[in-house]
């Protein structure tokens, strides 16, 4: 752009600037205290940077606490959840991206009907716990939310995109169609499997109404912040904090916002890299069928 | 999209032969439609239940051997103290959370969109989807640290607005200012995009025509990103009824309850709260059948001022 800045850019400058900080405010306040003096933090919760550096808060939340288990569960339901999400999406799209296919027509409108029309969260719930017997078990956290269709049209629309000529070559070459789409399409699918997987990756990662309802006797990180939330009732012993043992002391507000960091940072390491592939995901998830 | 025409076959009859030269297809297929079966229309046979007296004792029963009760739930729903309040709620945070939310996500693309310096632009627009990716858990636990009485926002400015313990309808004024701040970045992608698809020749001959940048703002991004905004906003209002629960849950208090409370988070505190899965039923039933006739006027509507439908 040859033209030069008028007071109009500043005041956007500005403008966005302000926005940045409104945005990051929040969760730098959560890190400073997260990693603050818990009695100095009562005093005053607001600042960014920490007062009295200590890291008792997360050795607090994953000794003392057991956070370990919720953490590594969650771990666990995302890096599953995921791995089994992406190969049944990509599965299911390519064969729903088969025109030639006896069937295609009936699935594809099967699967696009539940995307307007579901049964509520009542039936739901009964059939996952009383019919199924499904009630705090692992497989509860993945089997019923295993593919998303509308992760799947996105998938069919750029499998749909791909040159015809691939599959024919690999056909003449003798592959069957399980074997063209482990060879020929998946590595051909990066882009869109990188956006369902960050679609699925975060959804599991941040799910909490599955555990709410359906295994509170497996409680994951989010569930535990949840928890904590609702009582506020971190043991914490007021004797040793008046007798001076400031150091082991920590407070109901220092140990949730540890554990909110925690929470939040794998999440924030993964989705800046993967940018460039979700916004075409997002505007590529416009289209109509 | 040249492939798409090319591969308009000619249907094939069904055959065993067929059958047996699409197998793998068959397989790859069959057991996602088992798990549509079950996850998603065994559900839609349950609406059964909202004419049937269901309580724990009587779900074992199959469906003829339960007491058939007509439309008893649903009169019990629509007459229960916490409804009209609950319906209240729903339509006022949904319409005031589309229009805020819809308000904001234009203005940040129009302004960002502005931004002449590529790099700070891409940086804004990285640190704004932040908190689209994090869960209403955490951004709950966020909010009540900085809102609540004695908060952040408290310490910072000296006054108390009582935002979270003022049982009025200020509670959805602040959920959806909660919903902007969590959404407004990732909202804004489709209509930076659909900024993106604006003709640049059309912005050349209105600069050579000597319009100034709020002008060309006002006379060719905006009606350029209007049919999206259109499209988008029917499609939301046929969503109208469908507020979350969990984020309602989880950013109200008892204080603020009253005004907290929606269609989905009210079927679940009578279905499965209170174990009358009957009435729980009907009022998913009732939130979901609304939400389809919604969706239908919207489409219609869509199709009448001309734009794309999306159905």
């Amino acid at each position: 752009m040859e033209n030069k800045r008028t007071a109009f850019d500043y005041v956007l400058m500005v403008l966005f600037i302000g926005m940045i900080g409104i945005t990051v405010y929040p969760f730098l306040n959560v890190l400073a205290i997260s990693l603050n003096d818990p009695m100095d933090t009562m005093r005053n919760v607001n600042f960014i940077i920490p007062r009295k550096f200590t890291w008792s808060n997360y050795s607090y939340i994953f000794s003392e606490n057991n956070m370990l288990k919720p953490f590594l569960l969650s771990v666990l339901k995302t890096v599953v959840g995921t791995g089994i999400g992406v190969i049944c999406t990509s599965m299911l799209a390519y064969v729903l991206s088969r025109k030639d296919f006896y069937f295609n027509k009936p699935f594809t409108i099967l699967f696009i009907i539940t995307m307007y029309v579901s049964g509520g969260m009542i039936p739901e719930y009964l059939l996952i716990m009383r019919t199924l017997k499904m009630g705090n078990n692992f497989w509860v956290y993945i089997i019923p939310g295993m593919i998303w269709v509308y992760n799947v049209i996105l998938m069919r629309s750029f499998i749909e995109g791909l040159p015809m000529a691939l599959q024919e070559a690999a056909k003449i070459d003798g592959a069957n169609d399980f074997v063209i789409w482990y060879k020929v399409i998946l590595p051909l699918c990066t882009p869109t499997i990188a956006t369902v997987a960050l679609f699925q990756a975060v959804g599991q990662w941040n799910s909490f109404m599955d555990t709410y309802l359906y295994a509170r006797e497996l409680p994951t990180l989010q569930y535990v912040l949840y928890e904590i939330m609702e009582s506020a009732q971190i043991k914490v012993d007021p004797h040793a904090a008046a007798m001076g043992q400031m150091k082991n002391a920590v407070s109901p507000m220092s140990v949730r916002m540890a554990i909110t960091v925690v929470a939040t940072v794998p999440i924030l390491i993964v989705y800046p890299f993967l940018q460039k592939y979700f916004v075409g995901g997002m505007t590529l998830g416009a289209v109509k069928d | 999209m040249k492939q798409k025409k090319k591969q308009k076959e000619t249907k094939q009859p069904f055959s065993l032969d067929l059958m047996w030269r699409q197998r793998y297809l068959l397989l790859m297929s069959v057991p996602f439609v088992i798990w549509v079966i079950i996850f998603k229309y065994i559900p839609l046979w349950g609406w059964t239940m909202a004419f049937q007296e269901v309580i724990p004792k009587s779900f074992a029963l199959p469906v003829w051997e339960r007491k058939f009760v007509g439309f008893q739930n649903f009169a019990q729903a629509f007459t229960d103290r916490l409804f009209a309040q609950t319906m209240i709620n729903t339509i006022g945070i949904s319409i005031l959370g589309i229009f805020i939310g819809t308000a904001a996500a234009i203005i940040f693309a129009l302004l960002l969109n502005e931004i002449r310096m590529k790099k700070f632009k891409q940086f804004t627009q990285t640190v704004s989807y932040l908190p689209h990716f994090v869960s209403w858990v955490i951004i709950a636990s966020i909010a009540k640290m900085l809102l609540n009485d004695g908060g952040a926002i408290e310490t910072m400015f000296g006054v108390n607005l009582h935002l979270m313990s003022t049982n009025s309808p200020l509670f959805w004024i602040v959920v959806c200012l909660i919903n902007v701040w969590k959404e407004v970045g990732w909202d804004a992608i489709i209509y930076l995009s659909a900024m993106a698809g604006i003709d640049q020749g059309i912005y050349e001959a209105a600069k050579v025509d000597g319009a100034s940048r709020f002008q060309q703002m006002w006379h060719i991004t905006l009606p350029g990103i209007k049919p999206t905004a259109v499209v988008l906003l029917i499609m939301s209002v046929g969503s109208a009824l469908n507020v979350g629960m969990e984020r309602q849950m989880l950013l109200s208090n008892g204080i603020v309850q009253d005004h907290a409370m929606v269609l989905s988070w009210f079927a679940y505190i009578r279905g499965i709260g209170s174990n009358n899965y009957g009435i729980g039923t009907a009022i998913g039933m009732f939130q979901s059948v609304v939400g389809i006739i919604l969706l239908f006027i919207a489409n219609k509507v869509a199709g009448m001022i001309g734009e794309n439908k999306l159905v």
